[in-house]
């Protein structure tokens, strides 16, 4: 059992495994600014909207919350084009994880909507505001801050889980890891690298968010 | 001509009816104080006063505006009515002035100039000048519910609905809203307030209306309503509670 670690054969490839790491921090932005926008109006329409917008976006969360992420990915990329719609494995990637982040996210919005108590929507209608000026001024704010906690992880959790869209060679961290391994066959230092690689990602962008939480919501 | 015109207003929960036929009418000025036991319709008819609450048949009429389903433009309607709640519900993302401000500057579009100038005029009004950027947290239950009261006034309402404004709150800091209110009444507006405080009510209210099972039981000049109460439910009520 004696293993000589030698890191420097993954010199050559730093560009690839930069690139990698790139890819993983755009797709995860992304996805993360636009899942939260889709769960919000999913969130929306659930609590506020009319009944069959509710029905329709409750059928999309139970669909996507179970089954695979990695079989909605192959949906997307190898069963859409039976239907005339084909992607590229960038837009795959982003589109996948958009509609997953979307529909967890909603479910966790709707929960901060519904822990608003309902005096502050009365209060807010009984001031003339609309039920969607309500939604934005009164509700929202407050939603977030109740469930921020919980997005923050599912934010991680899809980060992580981005690592399955190497599977369709969107070329991401996990897709630069396997690249590098096929060519040297240094298995043990590329994945324990992009190990941590990921573990800082996580660490980092859970202390941001961090931050970023206390920055938004520094009103009691 | 009536400012609020309640006509023969019925409404059920599911099978159970809690305003079984109630009609009132409030003029320009009045004080209305609406009295009755727990479940006799008082705040039901307050909510369906502003459209909270629908009812299943007869009409409301508030400053001209007809109150009545979805047609109804209650946009419009709360404009003119406001309404000031037992739990204050004071956003609390918000401080005292932005809590002010928000409904001038989303419903009507005022500058947030003009609207912090309103929020200043209502907030020393209510005695709070000082508390302008006070968060709700940081406020106690009788400061807070000035803050609401304030928040209404900001609209510049014809009426002003309360509905048990001074139940939520420890004995000692009932005086200090029930001041604000009388100040207001004073100034002419017209409240109709759903309250269990009696020496208020008598003092203060230019009518005095005791509810009994969904139904206006008895009304009246509250000074001879409580001196001399007619019915047998109003006269234990009044025994009761006084």
């Amino acid at each position: 059992m004696s293993y000589k670690l030698q890191f420097a054969e993954l010199l050559p490839y730093w560009n690839v495994l930069l690139y990698g790491l790139a890819f993983t921090i755009v797709l995860t932005v992304v996805s993360t600014v636009a899942g939260i926008a889709v769960g919000t109006a999913g969130a929306a329409a659930r609590t506020f909207g009319p009944g069959w917008l509710g029905r329709v976006v409750a059928v999309y969360v139970e669909l996507i919350r179970n089954t695979p992420f990695i079989v909605q990915l192959f949906f997307i990329f190898f069963g859409l084009p039976a239907l005339g719609l084909k992607l590229s494995e960038t837009t795959a990637a982003f589109l996948a994880m958009v509609i997953n982040l979307g529909a967890y996210s909603t479910e966790i919005i709707r929960a901060g909507i519904e822990a608003v108590p309902k005096g502050h929507i009365e209060a807010g209608l009984s001031l003339a505001m609309s039920k969607w000026e309500v939604l934005r001024h009164v509700v929202l704010n407050q939603a977030f801050r109740k469930i921020y906690p919980a997005l923050s992880s599912q934010i991680i959790i899809v980060m992580l889980g981005s690592a399955v869209v190497s599977q369709i060679s969107a070329e991401d961290l996990t897709y630069a890891a396997n690249f590098v391994a096929s060519r040297n066959f240094r298995n043990f230092e590329v994945y324990l690298l992009a190990a941590l690689a990921y573990l800082l990602l996580a660490l980092l962008t859970r202390s941001l968010l961090r931050a970023l939480g206390r920055v938004i919501f520094k009103a009691r | 001509m009536s400012l609020v015109s309640i006509r023969d207003v019925r409404k059920s929960f599911g099978t159970n009816e809690v305003l079984k036929g109630v009609s009132l009418d409030i003029a320009k000025g009045d004080v209305v104080a609406i009295i009755g036991r727990s479940g006799s319709g008082k705040s039901t008819l307050l909510r369906c006063i502003n459209g909270l609450e629908t009812y299943q048949s007869g009409s409301i009429v508030a400053d001209g505006i007809e109150v009545a389903g979805a047609a109804t433009n209650l946009r419009e309607l709360r404009r003119h009515v406001g309404m000031v709640f037992q739990q204050f519900n004071l956003f609390p993302h918000l401080t005292a002035a932005e809590n002010v401000m928000l409904a001038p500057t989303v419903v009507n579009k005022v500058s947030k100039a003009e609207a912090r100038a309103t929020a200043a005029e209502v907030l020393a009004k209510v005695g709070l000048s000082e508390k302008m950027d006070a968060y709700p947290s940081e406020l106690s239950g009788g400061q807070q519910q000035r803050v609401a009261i304030a928040r209404s006034l900001a609209m510049r309402p014809k009426v002003l609905l309360c509905d048990e404004i001074t139940s939520a709150l420890d004995p000692e800091l009932v005086n200090e809203v029930l001041r604000v209110v009388e100040q207001l009444a004073r100034e002419g507006m017209t409240l109709i307030l759903v309250t269990h405080e009696m020496r208020f009510a008598r003092d203060v209210g230019t009518k005095l209306v005791f509810m009994h099972h969904g139904k206006v039981h008895e009304e009246g000049v509250p000074k001879e309503v409580f001196a001399a109460p007619r019915t047998p439910e109003l006269q234990q009520f009044v025994g009761q509670v006084g």
